[in-house]
């Protein structure tokens, strides 16, 4: 069979995307960004709090890490929530130590089961990130939309509410979206995003309801898709940290500031054999002198006044 | 559909003509960055699919505009540094899209091949009048961008029909990326007197399988490339090798793999009294002067019987 004519046809080749949500930019043409007390590289780190149902969404689009047995999977249920047992306390020991203040996404699903794991996030000063209701609270192409904005609107308003925090950031569950996902963020109040990978600095998307800014999201140097997808080991996982601090602080002397971001999942670099790799390599950078360790709404904040 | 592609001859790697590489070298190396453009929401075509994800899959789209926006002009310094010009893998419909990327890259004198005119139109399913006119738009866009005249071909997404290779020759490409089968160049089975080649690509030593399929750090593979490169070298004494890097500014163009991949190009740089940096049309144009007559002698020695 071969395919229709139009299969030859191309609507969008054009300059530019071939889409409206931002225009192309070289990142190397871009204002300069200057941090304070001139440091070279805003280390974010990112904790993600994830709660997966032990009866995984049947949509299409299942996040990564979600029940994969039949019926019940103990094994996946387990092995996640002992992030948020086990996993996430170690974490919070090693940011205490090196006073490192981090940013939290969370599923409104964690807030609510687990109070008490969400009051050592905040009372710490670190910055809640919405996440959806739960890891089966994914937006993707082709669903409801007015499902699509309750799901959202219930994550953020049951983080605000139990947070006191204004939760201004947010990342996709399976950071996955719909065509309609930045506009129902922007009405929602939400001033960043960090599920696009295509970047090393902020950009701004714009919807018709308004822009949210896009941070820098690091897939390629998270942990779980390096140790635990691509199965690389964790002295592995660390060089490649500092080889990208490294470059970055040698395009800071020409281009301006750049952002780390490091995204953590507790039940992978939480598990007791790895968890001295995460100190190590966060002693290395903290202790360089070059980084400013800060939330994705500080480094957004200070981003955008510097954009004007 | 056949068992056997029939698209070369069976020749062994002993006992081949001489290739030896202008001014004494005994390999060619040749880089070979992919510049992509990949569609948000492209039509489907049956036999395979473009994002695993429902339209708008961001993660897969934003992983690859990262080679565009970043990655690129990254990889491009480094580039200048060591006074390599790329051989580009390039969707052409970038022409269009991104011509600030092509304009410096043709400023610098790299070479321009077709990569088709998106990879996310797949050769699958095309009638051979689709797949030529595809091949035909995407030689016209470079030339219309560029002024160069398109000299290889690299299927989009390395999705290939029976006719590929013969409606390369008639459209007067030189070179095919397509087969993976040697580490020096050969003549293609074609009818008429075309002199279209293989070129060798090396898909084992490109970053998307290193990175993506095999799952190695950036240091790994930097070692891989070295290791590589000093074989191919050795062999290259016996008879000329080309050595290709093929890459994806996407992945290579990280913030964490650019020093290991430096470490690579420091390595070459340091050999160069034994090695031609060219680009692929190049590599190309010389062997159909002076390797391509003898390899035809030669590889016809070995036909099986009843050929």
């Amino acid at each position: 069979m071969t395919l229709p004519e139009d299969y030859l046809s191309y609507p969008h080749r054009k300059h530019g995307m071939d889409h409206t949500l931002y225009p192309y930019s070289n990142l190397f043409e871009r204002k300069a960004v200057h941090w304070p007390e001139s440091k070279t590289v805003a280390l974010w780190v990112t904790v993600c709090l994830e709660y997966f149902p032990l009866v995984p969404n049947d949509g299409p689009v299942r996040a990564p890490g979600a029940m994969v047995t039949p019926y019940p999977d103990y094994r996946t249920y387990t092995a996640r929530e002992y992030g948020n047992r086990v996993g996430v306390f170690r974490i919070l020991k090693v940011l205490d130590a090196l006073g490192v203040k981090a940013s939290f996404p969370i599923n409104a699903a964690i807030a609510t089961r687990y109070p008490f794991l969400l009051d050592e996030i905040t009372k710490r000063g670190h910055e809640v990130v919405g996440h959806g209701v739960d890891m089966n609270g994914v937006s993707a192409g082709g669903m409801d939309p007015a499902v699509e904005a309750a799901q959202i609107k219930e994550a953020l308003d049951v983080l605000r509410a139990n947070s006191g925090q204004p939760v201004k950031g947010w990342l996709s569950p399976a950071r996955s979206e719909s065509e309609n996902t930045f506009s129902i963020l922007a009405k929602n109040g939400v001033k960043y995003c960090c599920d696009w990978v295509n970047d090393d600095m902020p950009y701004t998307m714009q919807t018709p309801s308004g822009n949210v800014l896009s941070m820098p999201h690091t897939y390629e140097l998270e942990d779980r898709h390096l140790l635990t997808v691509l199965g690389q080991n964790e002295e592995t996982y660390q060089a490649q940290i500092m080889n990208a601090f490294s470059l970055f602080t040698q395009e800071s002397k020409k281009y301006g500031g750049r952002i780390l971001h490091l995204s953590l999942t507790p039940y992978v670099i939480g598990q007791a054999w790895r968890i001295k790799t995460l100190k190590e390599v966060l002693e290395r950078l903290v202790k360089s002198g070059h980084v400013w360790t800060a939330t994705g709404d500080e480094i957004a904040q200070y981003w955008q006044a510097g954009q004007d | 559909m056949k068992a056997d592609p029939n698209l070369y001859g069976y020749w062994p790697y002993i006992n081949r003509p001489k290739i030896t590489w202008p001014g004494g070298k005994k390999l060619a190396f040749w880089l070979a960055p992919n510049i992509e453009f990949y569609e948000l929401d492209p039509p489907a075509n049956p036999n395979r699919k473009s994002w695993p994800r429902p339209y708008p899959d961001i993660t897969g789209y934003s992983y690859r505009d990262h080679g565009n926006r970043v990655g690129h002009w990254r990889l491009m310094e480094m580039m200048d540094e060591f006074g390599i010009r790329g051989s580009v893998s390039l969707s052409t419909a970038m022409c269009q899209h991104h011509p600030e990327i092509i304009e410096a890259c043709n400023q610098r004198k790299w070479e321009f091949f077709s990569h088709g005119i998106y990879n996310t139109r797949y050769t699958y399913g095309m009638s051979r009048a689709q797949e030529d006119a595809m091949i035909k738009d995407s030689i016209q866009t470079v030339f219309e961008a560029t002024g160069q005249k398109v000299r290889g071909y690299l299927a989009p997404a390395l999705t290939h029909s029976e006719h590929t290779i013969e409606l390369l020759a008639e459209n007067d490409i030189w070179y095919s990326c397509d087969l993976f089968q040697d580490d020096q160049p050969q003549p293609l089975k074609i009818e008429g007197h075309k002199k279209l080649i293989s070129m060798p690509y090396s898909l084992e030593v490109n970053d998307h399988y290193a990175f993506n399929v095999y799952g190695q750090s950036a240091q790994q593979y930097s070692d891989l490339l070295i290791r590589h490169f000093d074989q191919l070298l050795e062999e290259g004494g016996d008879s000329g090798t080309v050595m290709c890097i093929p890459v994806h500014a996407y992945l290579i163009g990280r913030a964490h793999r650019m020093g290991p991949f430096r470490q690579v190009l420091e390595h070459i740089a340091a050999h160069k009294d034994d090695v031609w940096i060219s680009t692929a049309a190049e590599i190309a144009a010389y062997y159909r002067d002076h390797c391509y007559d003898a390899a035809l002698e030669s590889i016809a020695s070995y036909r099986k019987k009843g050929e």
